[in-house]
């Protein structure tokens, strides 16, 4: 059970300007700017439950996950996963989540993938008979079997992926979190992927929470969705919730529009209107697009 | 040319934009001066035996060798350079319309005077109001100021072009990171900046002062105080200018045949 | 708590064994690393011989007496550096996003950085350090008890944490900047450059700072008395553990620092 409540986090960054008059200026004093990360975010997730994390890119998403990780603390809310306060007690949270980040490796680079998991087991003091019970599941789901014993440098991504995936679930977590498990992957693993986390679910009931941009993945596994923008939550509910929100509101803006249409409206905006309220199964890419538009969240 | 001055105009621009490490590359330096003074100091109140320079001239060498550091050290090598070397984003060099030679040389040389153009100013202010013993004195006079900054822009071409042997040599490996420590190490002693070459005894002495190294920093470093001067001075100009020649033109053939390995093999 | 420790020691032999398998399988850059820094090494032995070579004395310090410090600060550097250098390219982790990882992970912070890096190639310097050792061990005149030679390791080991201590503060910093703690190289690199001289002959007020700021004088100055036979005082001999403390204030700084990430983010 996931319970985050009114969560905030404001970050400073560094101002840094390009140009040999700035970085002459830059020597003696520098700027800082606020930014706003999460402004107030509420939600719930109960066990077993799969959900999608979206928004345009700076949302909020990361942050999210590093918070109910443990590895970033809010400036305010609460927040706490099956009772625990994640950054409050590190390694009792660590042990109970499994984290997957897309873009990131968590294997070593120049050892066969099995060390690798070895490694990992040593880590998280897996008990042999577990480990070996766990890693024979999941090279069985994510079929690891030839590229066990490959240097991970060797891997292609998809191949990859599979294998951090599976490291990230050899201590068995009851959560787990996954940030974009399916960029930059072909359509095989893509499908391999989906597959594996709907299966995982359905047979150990594990929470998953899942960010993404690709709208494949939500409607795939997620049954639900929440949509977050400017650090905000905007929406929470199933993908035909989301479809619903995208029509009812282009419903009321078309009859604005038809008002300002003789006044030559913006082209681009009304090739996309008829796409969307032209046929019923849209290319979902489009109706998010369409979404964080009119949420005006980008 | 222009294409050659923008290089440096960006390298040097990068380099100003590290303000932390400036501020402690200037105290880094101060210390490790001071803390060099105080050895031959110690050095020179211990024993009867007068040191083979006058401890004013070495004063001023080590403080010189701190604030125009960055000019000489063969250590900080470019390391987007050897990043290159290493994963092949070399080849995208060869496909410019300039020569490779002359766009590395002019980066390098860039980047070796942006810093030292920072960080001199700094050291030597602070070397100069120091109290007395340990404060650089003014040049030993016009002459050798003059040749103090001629054999300093020589020496500098002298490091580059030898900079340049290497990188060059690098490309020929796969294990560039080892070959650079290995140079480095060699050249670190023989160019004088552990200790000032006189300090060397005799028969080493004379082997090593002909080495292309002894024309980097030892030249106008022992210029500036009069340490070197008259006929040696003389001799170690041309020794320089023969030296920045010789290095010159094997790097230049060096990058030539890398050139042309690239075309033969496809990088 | 001791189950803990043991399996840390295990996972911390893990990682080095990872480490040492990848490191062969380069060879030839592993060798041209070790031979490297050797030289570099022995170019601080080279300046030692040469200057000796026209006189006799440093301070009140003769040339064996000088080797022997030399040989002990290099040897605890080295030793620092092989084990420490996840510490010193502590920003690379952070930037890349690596230290996330290791929070993600239950275990100490502290060695999963150290178990990123284990340099082997500081081998070099070690070799440099053991064959001065035995030069200014063969030449000096120090009459070696089972005594003095214990003070002797201990003096390596108070060095080696010391060392290790300040690259731990110098990571720790990266925390609360986005510069890395370039400062404290000084005091790292700084210390192993000119330490290889009894503090003394730098005079009074570099004993004072090496004492009460960093305490160098725990590892060389004072135990080195001990071993010259310059002084009955066998405390002195003792005085490399003071280095614990010393490592403990570090530890904490560390401790702040991960609170600050945790807030602050990357």
């Amino acid at each position: 059970m996931i319970v985050m409540d009114n969560v905030c986090k404001t970050y400073k960054v560094a101002k840094r300007n390009a140009g040999l008059k700035e970085a002459c200026r830059h020597l003696f004093h520098r700027e800082t700017e606020e930014i706003r990360a999460l402004t107030d975010v509420s939600f719930q997730i109960a066990d077993g439950e799969m959900v999608g994390y979206i928004g345009p890119n700076g949302a909020g998403k990361s942050s999210t996950i590093k918070i109910l990780s443990g590895i970033l603390t809010p400036d305010c809310g609460t927040c706490s996963v099956d009772g625990r306060i994640p950054w409050k007690n590190r390694i009792e949270h660590v042990k109970q989540i499994g984290v997957v980040f897309g873009q990131r490796s968590q294997l070593w680079w120049d050892i066969p993938v099995n060390d690798s998991f070895e490694l990992i087991k040593e880590i998280y003091s897996i008990p042999a008979e577990q480990y070996k019970h766990t890693l024979d599941e999941l090279t069985e789901l994510l079929s690891l079997q030839e590229i066990l014993k490959t240097p991970t440098r060797q891997l292609s991504l998809g191949q990859r992926m599979r294998c951090e995936i599976s490291a990230s679930l050899l201590h068995q977590p009851k959560l787990l979190f996954l940030d974009e498990p399916t960029i930059g992957l072909d359509a095989v693993s893509k499908l391999a992927v989906r597959d594996f986390i709907k299966k995982l679910n359905k047979e150990h009931s594990t929470t998953v929470l899942l960010t993404t941009h690709d709208m494949q993945d939500i409607e795939a596994i997620a049954e639900r969705v929440i949509l977050i923008g400017k650090g905000k939550v905007l929406m929470d509910g199933t993908l035909q919730d989301m479809k619903d929100l995208v029509r009812l509101t282009d419903d009321a803006q078309s009859k604005k529009n038809d008002a300002a249409q003789s006044r030559g409206n913006d082209a681009a905006q009304s090739c996309m209107d008829t796409d969307i309220t032209g046929k019923e199964n849209d290319n979902l890419d489009q109706i998010v697009a369409k979404l964080y538009q009119q949420l005006d969240i980008l | 040319m222009k294409k050659y001055i923008s290089f440096f105009r960006v390298r040097f621009a990068t380099g100003l934009q590290y303000r932390m490490a400036a501020v402690t590359a200037l105290t880094t330096q101060f210390f490790w001066g001071l803390m060099e003074c105080l050895i031959y100091k110690a050095l020179m109140e211990s024993n009867a035996v007068s040191l083979p320079m006058g401890y004013p001239a070495i004063v001023s060498y080590i403080w010189l060798k701190e604030a125009f550091y960055a000019l000489f050290n063969t250590w900080a090598t470019d390391n987007d350079l050897f990043g290159m070397i290493v994963d092949g984003g070399i080849s995208y060099e060869f496909c410019r319309p300039v020569s490779v030679y002359g766009m590395w040389f002019a980066r390098s040389l860039g980047s070796r005077v942006a810093e030292a153009a920072l960080r001199c100013g700094p050291v030597l202010l602070c070397a100069i109001i120091l109290p007395a013993p340990y404060r650089i004195g003014p040049p030993a006079g016009l002459t050798a100021f003059l040749f103090f900054l001629l054999t300093m822009f020589l020496s500098l071409m002298v490091t580059v072009s030898f900079c340049m042997v290497v990188y060059m040599l690098c490309f020929f490996t796969i294990s560039p990171t080892g070959w650079r420590i290995l140079f480095t190490g060699a050249v670190e002693f023989l160019s004088g900046s552990v200790i000032p070459l006189p300090f060397i005894p005799q028969p080493y002495n004379s082997i090593i002062s002909f080495l292309p190294f002894a024309s980097m920093l030892n030249v106008p470093l022992r210029t500036y105080s009069g340490d070197l001067a008259g006929n040696a001075l003389i001799q170690a100009v041309f020794l320089q200018i023969f030296w920045f020649i010789v290095l010159y033109l094997f790097g230049y053939r060096l990058c030539h045949k890398a050139e042309n390995r690239i075309v033969i093999q496809g990088g | 708590m001791k189950m803990g420790l043991k399996s840390n020691i295990r996972l911390y032999g893990m990682y080095i064994s990872v480490i040492l398998r990848s490191t062969m399988q380069y060879k030839l850059s592993f060798f041209l690393m070790v031979t490297g820094r050797f030289i570099l090494a022995f170019n601080g032995f080279l300046a030692i011989f040469f200057l000796f070579s026209g006189f006799t004395r440093i301070g009140s310090y003769s040339f064996e007496e000088v080797l022997l410090c030399f040989s002990v600060i290099q040897m605890s550097f080295a030793l620092a550096e092989c084990i420490g250098s996840g510490m010193k390219v502590f920003t690379g982790i952070v930037r890349r996003g690596e230290f996330d990882r290791m929070l993600l992970r239950p275990r100490s912070p502290i060695l999963q950085v150290l178990g990123t890096r284990f340099e082997l190639g500081r081998l070099g310097p070690m070799i440099t350090a053991g064959i001065t050792l035995l030069i200014g061990i063969q030449k000096g005149q120090i009459v070696w008890t089972a005594v003095k030679i214990m003070v002797l390791f201990v003096m390596i080991a108070g060095g080696t944490l010391l060392f290790l201590s300040l690259f731990i503060l110098g990571a720790s910093f990266c925390f609360f900047s986005i510069e890395d703690g370039g400062l404290l190289n000084i005091l790292t690199y700084g210390a192993k450059e000119h330490g290889k001289y009894p503090v003394d002959i730098y005079g009074k007020r570099f004993m004072q700072i090496c004492t009460y700021l960093i305490p160098y004088t725990l590892i060389q100055y004072y135990p080195l008395q001990y071993l010259l036979g310059r002084t009955d005082r066998w405390v002195y001999g003792l005085y490399p553990f003071g280095t614990v403390v010393f490592a403990f204030l570090c530890y904490i700084v560390w401790l702040f620092g991960v609170k600050n990430y945790k807030s602050c983010g990357s």
